[in-house]
């Protein structure tokens, strides 16, 4: 659907630091996602790989460091200028968001309808165009609670798909739904970058999924990133965290009993 | 003794952090709301009718009713008093000015603010759980305009129809009482009525439903989005903003009555 001629990393997030109060969630993050990738960020629970996310859409401010997007630094322009590059970029949310008091069509129109100035029956055969390509052909009439966990998403992605953006972001996409249906999403994601030839960024913590769609792999530990590289760049890696994700090893328990103790009596700070 | 300070000090800059964004939201509301619309960005007239709908023409029958209830109890308490004196001829004027300078907005606030104030909050509140809310941002859409503005305008237009509509129950309520034990008529109700108000009583009234709607508003949204957590977090903002927006009102309502006093 993007067709001009920036080349060069679509993503470019540079020595990004967060803290949430004292906690720091992002340290020293830096990533570069080029056009038409499919980079995957994998991690467990708790790792900021969420929250990384989040802020290459600027819907969090680091505390320090960049984000580029197109070598443009969305970190530190006014809101009018980000407010162009806004329609470049589509996320799916882990809950897919969709409004819940509005239809699937007036959800995925809702874009159109407030930022462009289309004709109405245009703006009604795009959205079309995007639920057909979502799958969910029928459904325009249907509320968000009508739908199913996989249908929500899908419906989400449309919206997401809405302004055509060159951009697409998703937070777990397969989070909560049957392996069945996640692999269904899966390949939907495949069939974009295929067809539309996007850049997109995915983060999950799901092994399989990554596999079937990933170029590259970013992995994050503990706010960190600690490798990117191909899924075989990965396996071979030395990275003992690395390695313990791949191989889905469990945490070491706490072998020193006196340890052990210590942390049980005292109080907690 | 250092605890007590860390206490009061963090409640203070509570206090001042939570003020500040009630400042911050009613200036961007009213960007949005007078400012943008001339500069060819138009207000959400759908959204906003809807919100005068639930918030006023839905609350038309309990607010009424409840003025209605209040107006008898003030005419049962005045008579109660003044036949003490053998001026129970009174209780129709004391009904009439209490009900619409003081009572009817005071009582329409009080029921928005557990009717509305609290949906607002949880309707916000819940839409920042499901992340309807970043994905309003996402999509470019400033939430202010789209969510807080039409509720701005349905209160700014609704509180003082609601209002007159709480005066004039008031008043109905009362007259009940003092037809039936007062021996009055609906004539001598309505000279009492007319020699007793000014439109100073009224109109001073209504410029206070106005405030207090925009408390309700402000507050319901500004607690709507601070949402922390998951479905607790809406069920503790819903109960703040009703108990901070009736607070907030009736300290609103003491500084205008003050006010009023001494400027009329």
């Amino acid at each position: 659907m993007a067709h001009d001629s920036f080349e060069g990393p679509m993503i470019r997030v540079v020595d990004l630091c967060t803290f949430y109060g004292e906690r720091q969630i992002l340290k020293n993050a830096n990533l570069e996602v080029q056009k038409g990738e499919t980079m995957v960020i994998l991690g467990g629970s708790g790792t900021g790989k969420s929250t990384l996310l989040r802020h290459i859409i600027r819907l969090e401010k680091p505390s320090s460091g960049h984000v580029y997007i197109k070598n443009h630094d969305i970190c530190h322009m006014p809101e009018e200028r980000f407010d162009l590059l806004r329609p470049k970029i589509g996320m799916l949310f882990q809950s897919a968001a969709l409004f819940n008091s509005m239809t699937i069509e007036e959800n995925v129109s809702l874009p159109l309808r407030e930022l462009t100035q289309l004709e109405d029956s245009t703006i009604r055969i795009m959205t079309r165009i995007k639920l057909d390509l979502v799958g969910l052909t029928g459904f325009e009439n249907y509320m968000p609670s009508q739908l199913s966990g996989g249908m929500k998403k899908r419906a989400g992605l449309a919206r997401a798909l809405t302004m055509d953006p060159e951009i697409l972001l998703f937070d777990e996409p397969s989070a909560g739904l049957d392996p069945i249906t996640a692999a269904g999403i899966d390949s939907l994601i495949v069939k974009l970058k295929n067809a539309f030839r996007m850049t997109i960024v995915v983060v999950t913590h799901e092994l399989p999924s990554a596999r079937i769609i990933a170029d590259r792999i970013t992995m994050m530990d503990r706010g960190e990133v600690i490798a990117i590289g191909t899924l075989g760049e990965l396996e071979k890696s030395d990275h003992p965290r690395v390695q313990q994700f791949l191989q889905r090893v469990p945490e070491a328990e706490s072998e020193d009993p006196h340890k052990y103790l210590e942390e049980l009596t005292q109080p907690p700070a | 003794m250092t605890s007590v300070l860390t206490y009061i000090g963090r409640n203070t800059l509570e206090l001042i952090r939570y003020v500040s964004g009630l400042i911050d939201l009613s200036r961007e509301a009213g960007y949005w709301a007078f400012v943008a619309p001339f500069k060819g960005r138009p207000l959400k007239w759908r959204s906003s009718i809807h919100q005068m709908v639930l918030v006023g023409v839905d609350s038309i029958p309990i607010v009424c009713l409840i003025a209605i209830f209040i107006g008898l109890v003030l005419a049962l308490q005045g008579a109660y008093q003044l036949q003490q004196f053998g001026a129970s001829f009174m209780v129709t004027a004391l009904v009439g000015v209490s009900v619409t300078r003081e009572l009817g907005p005071l009582i329409t606030a009080i029921i928005i603010a557990g009717r509305s104030g609290s949906a607002f909050a949880a309707e916000l509140g819940t839409m920042k759980v499901s992340e309807e809310l970043d994905a309003l941002d996402v999509m470019g859409l400033d939430r202010v305009r789209y969510l807080v503005v039409p509720k701005y305008l349905a209160m700014i237009v609704m509180m003082p129809c609601l209002t007159i509509l709480a005066d004039l129950s008031g008043i109905v309520g009362g007259a009940v009482f003092e037809i039936l034990q007062l021996d009055q008529n609906l004539y001598t109700l309505l000279i009492y009525n007319r020699d007793a108000l000014h439109m100073r009583d009224i109109w001073t009234g209504l410029v206070k439903s106005i405030v207090f709607g925009l408390i309700i508003t402000k507050v319901g949204c500004y607690e709507g989005f601070s949402v922390k957590g998951g479905a607790e977090g809406v069920g503790k903002a819903t109960t703040s903003s009703v108990v901070v927006s009736i607070f907030l009102v009736i300290l609103a309502d003491v500084i205008f009555t003050a006010i009023f006093y001494y400027t009329g």
